[in-house]
């Protein structure tokens, strides 16, 4: 399974990157924004990502809209200082498929994703 | 400013350090800032526009940010490391945004971070609002977070500049 981060804190990259490690997750990318994500996306499509809301050159919420123009099945979860329910509303209706705040634990990463897989293996069985 | 509001910095450092850094922090009693004081070395800055104007500031001695990054990024982290600013960013970042979180009702956002590191240097904010100061501890040292913002203000000011166009 291939995983992509994005998040314009390299600190914040190499935390998650250590968390899916432990997790078994070995196939990982990272894009610090908006603009090398899609980059990457175009070049080959992840099983998953993680991505942050504020970033430079493109935010995470314009990634999100601009990915689910062109691919509307790849899981995305949200992880942001951007706590407000307005906002996990507008990611949501943006497209994302689940939502992490900042500061998280490793426990809440493994948390949100295994259910996000589950999510999508289910709607995939279905 | 509104003790409501400087309750909710409070409560995001302490939420911040903990769940980052494994860290529990002893907040002092936040004061009113009354002179420029000694310098510091390390600064992360996040600043704040919409419902509220102006900035937070975390406030470090190179050795509280060295061992507070360390601890943050799981790996040694000295002021010379290249992710060091990144991780003193980032902390601030959360803090920022976990008090942002609880500012009910407000249209806030935040700034991407901005780090100063330079021995003994201060750093200036609006004198318009006053700025209040909240001494952190910890077992790794003390560091202190200064806020100076405007809350609502903008919206005020908005309102009259309309109502006095209008009359």
């Amino acid at each position: 399974m291939k995983i992509m981060l994005v998040d314009d804190s390299r600190t914040i990259r190499n935390i998650q990157k250590n968390v899916l490690k432990q997790l078994g997750y070995e196939d990982i990318v990272d894009a610090e924004d908006g603009v090398i994500a899609l980059r990457l996306f175009n070049e080959q499509v992840p099983d998953l990502m993680i991505i942050d809301w504020n970033m430079p050159n493109m935010d995470g919420i314009t990634l999100i809209r601009k990915i689910r123009e062109i691919n509307k099945t790849v899981p995305m979860i949200m992880c942001t200082t951007e706590a407000e329910k307005s906002r996990v509303l507008e990611a949501i209706k943006a497209g994302v498929n689940n939502y992490i705040v900042k500061p998280f634990t490793a426990e809440s990463l493994n948390e949100k994703l295994t259910q996000t897989l589950a999510k999508t293996n289910a709607a995939a069985g279905a | 400013m509104d003790v409501r509001y400087i309750n909710a910095f409070v409560r995001s450092i302490s939420n911040t350090y903990e769940t980052m850094c494994q860290l529990p922090v002893s907040v002092g009693k936040p004061q009113i800032k009354a002179n420029e004081g000694p310098g510091t070395d390390v600064s992360g800055v996040i600043g704040f526009s919409g419902d509220a104007a102006g900035c937070v500031v975390l406030h470090f001695s190179f050795d509280v940010a060295s061992k507070l990054a360390t601890r943050f990024a799981g790996i040694d982290i000295t002021p010379e490391h290249p992710d060091f600013a990144d991780a003193i960013g980032e902390l601030a970042n959360m803090v920022a945004g976990g008090a942002k979180a609880q500012f009910d009702g407000l249209n806030i956002s935040i700034s991407l971070p901005n780090v100063i590191v330079g021995e003994n240097h201060s750093v200036s904010a609006s004198k318009v609002a006053p700025r209040i100061v909240i001494p952190c501890d910890t077992e790794v040292g003390q560091f202190h977070v200064e806020i100076g913002m405007e809350i609502g203000k903008p919206k005020t000011l908005a309102a009259a500049a309309t109502q006095g166009a209008a009359s």
